[in-house]
């Protein structure tokens, strides 16, 4: 390979990284707004280690990628210019990770849509032959196996619970729906990782919708007809979420940049 | 098939298990290491919980390899401070800590008697091993307190990620039960 098809490769697998890191540092960012605000404090605390997870495994990404950027970089960058430091038409993170926490049945839909696809998603990675990729989907598949279980209790509880709980399921499915198609459609830095780096999305969407349908059955609730759906945040098109959790979130490193506590 | 084969090759590699070499050039390190205490059970070492993967001298640099718990767990910060102070105690003054990530820390390595620790500090320990898959599915935990094993999860999650939530329906107590992992 000469040396611009070497740097095509390497922003490919750069992009990828980060796509994989910014998902899981915004869903784990909104799951951690729950802290302290739990309908119960055992509930409080199993949401709060699945953000502690999900922010660890971020970390894990961004460090590789800020590894990777660094190859050929004079300045050294690290994951908190990555996580910090960056605006949001560079994030990539699925739009669903960035969309406001709702109510408990919003967001234990939300994770739980998320985290069945993590764990498609990863279960393909460990096998990606990027060793390091492999290595963090490696770890993060065994807390993800975790996510996927509560969340769905949760799920199945409020869906099969009473009328209100089962209406408001009902009112987050529906909202959530039309953000599902944007994990199984491949953005091009996907595309061009497939034979080597990435995985075959097209594979895990089977897998994906026959697990809803199972936890759906058992929680009497219905996948919505078809219908219009959204995407851009693989690259960098979010809605006007995004801005607002930047704005909190780097708040800090913007305004005294370099500050430790 | 090639998948499954290579599911089964990756779970049998989980059990695989790190312990001290009986006499090389790092025993002594080791033997440090062993008094390095896991800070949010302190009455573990890092060595009880399986952690330390590895230890490498290369001529003047001591290697100590680690692996997380859980991929957002605090305390490996503490734990990597930990170890530098123990073995700079210990006149060691180049050291370098790695972190290894695969393959995955699983509770399948932490020692019999690091169990036993567990047990008499009143947590309940992993029960199970790792790669049996149904290890999820809802297992007798023992009381640590009574012994009964009429108990019930009341969270999947605990005081730390590593940890559930039990309750004992013989005494009433609640207790952590340490996840199979």
């Amino acid at each position: 390979m000469n040396s611009k098809a070497i740097n095509i490769a390497k922003k490919n697998l750069v992009d990828f990284t980060l796509f994989l890191a910014d998902s899981s540092l915004m869903m784990g960012h909104r799951l951690s707004d729950w802290t302290g605000h739990g309908p119960m404090i055992e509930q409080d605390i199993a949401i709060t280690n699945i953000a502690l997870d999900l922010i660890g495994q971020s970390r894990n990404f961004y460090q590789y990628a800020a590894q990777l950027i660094n190859i050929q970089n004079d300045k050294k960058i690290t994951e908190d210019d990555l996580a910090y430091l960056r605006d949001a038409n560079e994030f990539k993170n699925l739009l669903i990770t960035e969309l406001p926490n709702g109510d408990w049945a919003f967001t234990t839909t939300k994770l739980f849509f998320f985290s069945a696809w993590q764990f498609y998603f990863y279960k393909q990675l460990i096998y990606s032959k990027d060793e390091q990729l492999a290595a963090i989907a490696e770890k993060s598949l065994k807390e993800v196996t975790y996510h996927v279980r509560w969340s769905s209790d949760w799920v199945i509880r409020l869906g099969d619970g009473t009328e209100e709980s089962k209406s408001r399921m009902e009112n987050a499915i529906l909202n959530l729906w039309p953000y599902i198609d944007e994990m199984f459609v491949p953005a091009a830095f996907e595309e061009n990782l497939k034979n080597s780096v990435s995985i075959d999305v097209n594979n895990i969407k089977n897998k994906w919708i026959e697990k809803v349908k199972s936890v759906f059955a058992e929680a009497t609730l219905s996948i919505p007809e078809k219908m219009w759906m959204q995407n851009g945040g693989k690259n960098g098109v979010h809605t006007e979420h995004l801005g607002y959790i930047l704005a909190e979130m780097q708040f800090m490193q913007r305004a005294y940049p370099g500050l430790e506590w | 098939m090639v998948k499954t084969i290579l599911i089964q090759i990756k779970m049998s590699e989980q059990n695989i298990n790190i312990n001290p070499p009986v006499f090389s050039e790092t025993t002594e390190v080791w033997s440090i290491l062993s008094s390095v205490n896991d800070p949010e059970i302190p009455v573990l070492s890092i060595l009880d919980l399986g952690i330390v993967r590895d230890v490498k001298i290369h001529g003047e640099l001591l290697e100590v390899i680690i692996t997380p718990t859980y991929s957002g767990c605090p305390a490996m910060d503490f734990i990597s401070v930990n170890i530098k102070q123990a073995l700079s105690e210990n006149d060691f003054e180049n050291i370098k800590i790695t972190h290894q990530l695969s393959p995955a820390w699983t509770t399948d390595w932490m020692t019999d008697e690091g169990k036993q620790k567990l047990k008499a500090f009143c947590i309940a320990p992993p029960v199970g091993k790792s790669f049996d898959k149904n290890y999820l599915e809802n297992l007798e935990i023992e009381c640590p307190h009574c012994h009964s094993f009429n108990t019930q999860v009341i969270s999947q999650f605990g005081s730390t990620a590593c940890k559930a939530l039990y309750q004992c329906n013989g005494c009433g107590e609640p207790f952590d039960y340490f996840k199979c992992h």
